[in-house]
């Protein structure tokens, strides 16, 4: 009788560590299995901007455009689309066409991220100009306190200046209709 | 007496040794500092820029992912490599210059994975493969020790026995 009580307590414990390999093992395959669907990304850098008020910054502006700020973001009373763009970064240059057609719907702000001055008033002559703002970040500091990782970059802006959203991909049509546009209109009624 | 001469065997060892402690001091050496493009990024005082890249080295860059922001030639590299020079010429200590990192750019950023309720499974792994590993051998072990000992040999088995070795077994 007391043998055999100790045998299942000594079995239990044995099987202690493959039930615990087991759990990992499922839960291994449970975050993995993520990356097929979407839910989980290795590679991404998880904004941790997001849902954060706007970092400190203060950007000049290109002119004839005005810069913008942390004091200009906070005083917003509706959302604001901010864009990271550079005219070396060809992906942004793909990605104009895209904002030029949106920039009536919601206003877009702009950030030239490393770049000359007059190379990205060039680009934007020659693409057409879809912000409302203009800041300029030529050592790409201001870049480094919003998280970004590369151009083009975007961030949708809440009243108040909260982040609420992000991507560091080029924005396609689908993208400002399916997600942004929605998430702008519910921002924008509170 | 004199000391016996090493055997041939022994002095080829003593060459082999000596001659891959050169060889890695060799390699050691152009790995050490490889970071930096360009000697300018350097702080002048050694002692700041090896604090420096040691800190570095713990940080990923986001635009490569699987090299050090030391290692890599990417321009955000270049500019997280003078931020982090910058933090620590200003006397800032390693936690905060990793604090200003991850607050930017998330966890993702650390090489190494902070200790956390996320990566607590990835932390415990090897404990957890050990102890699995520990309670096979100690099942299987336990297995064999209780297996029933062989049936006596039958008096056939006995008389080969004898004949094999050689001697009469029962006495």
């Amino acid at each position: 009788m007391n043998t055999s009580g100790s045998t299942t307590r000594r079995r239990l414990l044995m099987a202690l560590p493959l039930a615990g390999a087991g759990a990992v093992g499922v839960a291994f395959w449970k975050m993995l299995s993520g990356m097929q669907h979407g839910s989980f990304n290795p590679h991404d850098i998880n904004a941790p901007v997001l849902d954060r008020p706007v970092p400190d910054f203060n950007l000049p502006g290109l002119p004839p455009a005005e810069g913008f700020g942390t004091a200009e973001l906070k005083a917003l009373t509706a959302p604001v689309l901010v864009n990271f763009f550079a005219s070396w970064c060809i992906p942004c240059v793909a990605e104009m066409p895209t904002l030029m057609a949106f920039k009536d719907q919601l206003p877009i702000w702009g950030v030239a991220y490393k770049d000359k001055p007059d190379n990205a008033a060039a680009f934007l002559r020659h693409s057409g100009n879809p912000f409302a703002r203009l800041g300029n970040d030529p050592q790409g500091r201001a870049g480094m306190d919003w998280g970004l990782s590369g151009v083009p970059e975007t961030f949708l802006i809440g009243p108040g200046g909260v982040i609420r959203w992000h991507t560091a991909t080029p924005l396609s049509e689908d993208i400002i209709r399916g997600t942004i546009l929605p998430l702008a209109a519910r921002l924008k009624t509170p | 007496m004199s000391a016996p001469s090493p055997t041939p065997i022994r002095r080829l060892f003593s060459r082999l040794a000596s001659g891959l402690l050169a060889a890695s001091l060799l390699l050691a050496v152009p790995l050490y500092g490889l970071a930096v493009d360009d000697p300018s990024e350097m702080l002048p005082d050694p002692h700041a820029e090896a604090r420096a890249e040691a800190i570095g080295a713990q940080l990923r860059c986001l635009v490569c992912q699987n090299e050090s922001i030391e290692d890599s030639s990417a321009g955000l590299a270049r500019d997280l490599r003078r931020v982090v020079r910058e933090h620590v010429a200003q006397g800032e200590s390693n936690q905060q210059i990793m604090q200003w990192m991850v607050s930017r750019y998330g966890n993702f950023i650390r090489l190494k994975p902070a200790l956390s309720l996320g990566t607590i499974m990835l932390w415990s792994m090897p404990v957890l493969a050990l102890l699995l590993g520990c309670g096979a051998a100690f099942f299987f072990y336990r297995r064999h020790a209780a297996a029933p000992p062989p049936p006596p040999l039958s008096d056939d088995e006995k008389n080969r026995l004898a004949q094999l070795t050689g001697k009469d077994d029962r006495t």
